[in-house]
């Protein structure tokens, strides 16, 4: 108990600091999991969007699979990348191991499949509401897809946001492929891990405790922004 | 300028669903002009013929066939459908979107969305999302957003079915202004003075096939079928 206590005024006291190294690992944190969740949203929504309003052979496979790969085990995702990435690799010569852009690569492949599938329950719901107007009004499937995805924006929201609540919390797949190097690729998941593993708990606490403050800054902000609550206007 | 879709010539079609016959198989000729309301009792195949006028039913068998080519006579029909579909934005935007795929530019879109707001009375709620409108409003709004396009046919599903007296005769207004432009329309209703009011042609249609086709002065009066006439009596029809 008194760990998390002193862990709690060490997050403040950190703060207050204006500690550069600790703001360092934050932007960082912020940097790579943001990206990840813009990458990851670009391919999973319209991927979404695509399975809701088209039917195929093998599409109730396609989304058995999609929902299975939400549980994609990070460590598992980190090991694959770091394969492809280093040295002997098929992607070595891009010298990408051991850097933000491959952490980016990591949380991607494991925040996509949770975008994608968040996004195809949204649109086939709204789908399902629109289908027959959509239709009348002879629609091609491009407008049909654009129109779903744009109506169907505060609930895509939820999916990214459920993409960054999975990409700002993990650390299997980036400590495999970011190496934890202080200055580079040091984000706070993997600086609780370091420094639990010192026996800091206070201080691993304290970057908890941040870790959490900003999940809930960055949700809130993107819910003032976007006016999700508004009743009227959504 | 656009050329004539109509007349529209259904020729022995029918639709089954999972085997079973919902409707046919039907010889129907739609004219260019006119104000054709379909009757019948529940089950009757009402829906299904208007989705199938519309092309949002697949004949199983048989064909339809329109004055003009089909890419043409699908730009040029509205279908109001009897629960009223809302797109999740604003009144106004509910107009413009179909307008706008038809490559009308947004201005001009917006300029036709404001003066259909105004005309079904909704300018205080133009920017309110469509969702958020009562029932007799939506239904206004969705009969709006099909006359924006200036349709030449205009197909409507019971439109009025779950709507109040006032509301009822707002959406009747509206349809005869837009039979007077120039506007074919075809309805179904259950509401039998409904039909006395607005109707020039009638089709009654009993478990899937046309049993009664011409004009409405007669049906009412001298109904041929022993449904029709059964129909008209109030009587419930198995």
């Amino acid at each position: 108990m008194n760990d998390i206590v002193e862990g709690m005024l060490s997050a403040f006291r950190l703060i207050f600091s204006l500690d550069a190294d600790l703001f360092e690992i934050i932007l960082l944190s912020l940097q790579v999991t943001l990206t990840a969740v813009i990458i990851a949203s670009v391919i999973g929504m319209p991927m979404g969007a695509w399975l809701a309003v088209n039917r195929f052979r093998f599409r109730r496979l396609t989304i058995a699979v999609l929902n299975a790969l939400m549980g994609l085990p990070p460590v598992v995702v980190g090991l694959i990348v770091y394969i492809m990435l280093s040295r002997s690799g098929p992607f070595g010569v891009l010298n990408l191991l051991f850097t933000p852009t491959a952490m980016i690569i990591a949380q991607v492949i494991i925040i996509t499949p949770l975008i994608a599938s968040i996004s195809h329950q949204a649109i086939r719901d709204l789908w399902a509401d629109y289908h027959d107007l959509l239709i009348s009004l002879n629609t091609t499937k491009r407008q049909r897809i654009f129109t779903l995805v744009k109506d169907a924006r505060r609930s895509l929201l939820t999916a990214s946001l459920a993409g960054f609540g999975r990409a700002i919390g993990e650390v299997g797949a980036i400590m495999i492929v970011g190496g934890n190097i202080d200055h580079l690729t040091r984000v706070l998941t993997t600086a609780i891990a370091l420094e639990t593993g010192k026996g800091e708990f206070a201080f691993a606490l304290a970057l908890g405790f941040i870790l959490i403050a900003l999940a809930i800054i960055v949700n809130l902000a993107i819910h003032s922004i976007s006016k999700t609550e508004r009743a009227s206007n959504w | 300028m656009v050329s004539k879709i109509l007349p529209l010539q259904i020729k022995n079609a029918s639709v089954k669903k999972r085997g079973k016959k919902i409707i046919g198989p039907i010889d129907l000729g739609i004219s260019d002009a006119g104000f054709t309301i379909i009757m019948g009792p529940n089950g009757s195949g009402k829906t299904t013929l208007m989705r199938l006028i519309h092309g949002l039913e697949n004949p199983r068998e048989g064909t339809s066939t329109w004055n003009s080519d089909l890419k043409t006579a699908q730009l040029s029909q509205s279908f109001v459908f009897q629960t009223p579909i809302m797109l999740r934005r604003t009144a106004l935007e509910n107009i413009t979107y179909p307008l706008i795929l038809q490559g009308i530019d947004k201005n001009t879109a917006a300029n036709v969305a404001h003066k259909w707001i105004s005309k079904i009375n909704l300018e205080a709620s133009s920017n309110l999302n469509a969702r958020y409108l009562s029932g007799g409003e939506k239904q206004k709004l969705s009969l709006a957003r099909a006359l924006a396009t200036n349709p030449q046919l205009l197909l409507l599903d019971e439109p009025t079915a779950n709507l109040d007296g006032s509301a009822t005769k707002e959406i009747e207004k509206l349809l005869q202004d837009a039979h007077e432009a120039g506007t074919r329309i075809i309805m179904t209703t259950h509401d039998i003075g409904q039909g006395k009011r607005l109707a020039e042609d009638i089709i009654f249609l009993y478990r899937g096939n046309i049993h009664e086709l011409g004009m409405a002065k007669s049906f009412f009066q001298k109904p041929v079928t022993r449904e029709a006439q059964a129909f008209l009596r109030g009587d419930i029809l198995e």
